[in-house]
């Protein structure tokens, strides 16, 4: 079989890979944005302790 | 504790998650026969599927953590059920689109106002309105509470999903995959279940993540949180 028959679908390809792609994409996306969270909240967490330290 | 224990468990849930899936969708695409009936499509199955039953285990377990939050007054729980929603609410989504992709070839209609359908887009709102809901209450502990009550009382919806093919005659396939096991092809439940463990895998993952975050943003006048090595340096 080869990979432009897999692809194919066998004439699904539209919802088989449609559905695929986007939840892959999700997927990624939520990494993304959970790792961003992490990132900007320690950013905060440093800039109140050094505003801290100056009172 | 639970922060660095947390951390620790991110990457093995996240490795776990990665090889299943890689596995699950090489027998889903390579193993797995044509579907006598539904040719190629059927392989929809393998996403559509574990999304959806996680977006109903997700939901009761968060109300489950929501409810001990309100009884116990324990911030974790309440903070877990936090962390839970949005993977949730995507899980939601996820089962929802993939069910209009593959319904529209099997049954010609994108959507159709059927009892399962109806009740799994419920649950999408239940999610939505429990992150809305919890996000616009400015005091954390009153949001965790306010939200608690949501997530109880949406719990119903649950079961409501889960029988609905049984009760009313619908249009959604009824259940395939009973307890008492399933008419389906050996490499297609091989296929199924790893990929239902790796969605759960990464449902962990990615909860426990954002616990991460959600611990340190409101546990940030504690001195422990000061001494983390992440936030001196």
């Amino acid at each position: 079989m080869s990979w432009s028959e897999f692809f194919a679908m066998k004439g699904y390809a539209l919802y088989v890979w449609g559905s695929y792609g986007v939840a892959l994409s999700i997927f990624v996306i939520e990494i993304a944005l959970v790792r961003h969270k992490r990132k900007i909240t320690l950013r905060q967490l440093r800039l109140m302790r050094d505003a801290g330290e100056e009172e | 504790m639970f922060y660095g224990l947390a951390g620790k468990l991110v990457p093995w849930f996240a490795a776990a998650a990665a090889v299943l899936f890689a596995v699950g969708l090489y027998i889903g695409f390579f193993v797995a026969p044509t579907d006598a009936v539904q040719s190629e499509a059927y392989r929809i199955i393998f996403i559509h599927v574990p999304t959806s039953i996680l977006s109903m285990f997700i939901y009761l377990v968060m109300a489950g953590y929501a409810a001990l939050g309100l009884i116990f007054n324990t911030r974790l729980s309440s903070m877990m059920a936090t962390a839970l929603a949005p993977t949730g609410a995507l899980f939601t989504f996820i089962a929802l689109w993939t069910g209009a992709l593959w319904g529209k070839p099997m049954w010609g209609a994108w959507w159709v106002w059927d009892a399962r359908l109806t009740s799994e887009l419920i649950l999408l709102f239940l999610y939505l309105g429990f992150i809305s809901l919890h996000a616009s209450i400015e005091d954390p502990r009153r949001a965790d509470r306010a939200a608690a009550l949501l997530a109880i009382v949406g719990s119903v919806n649950v079961p409501i999903i889960y029988f609905s093919v049984k009760w009313w005659n619908t249009l959604h396939q009824g259940a395939t995959i009973k307890f008492t096991g399933t008419s389906m092809q050996i490499a297609m439940q091989q296929a199924l279940f790893t990929m239902l463990l790796a969605c759960w895998a990464y449902a962990i993952a990615m909860t426990l993540l954002r616990v991460r975050s959600i611990i340190l943003e409101r546990e940030r006048n504690t001195q422990w949180v000061q001494d983390l090595p992440e936030v001196r340096s």
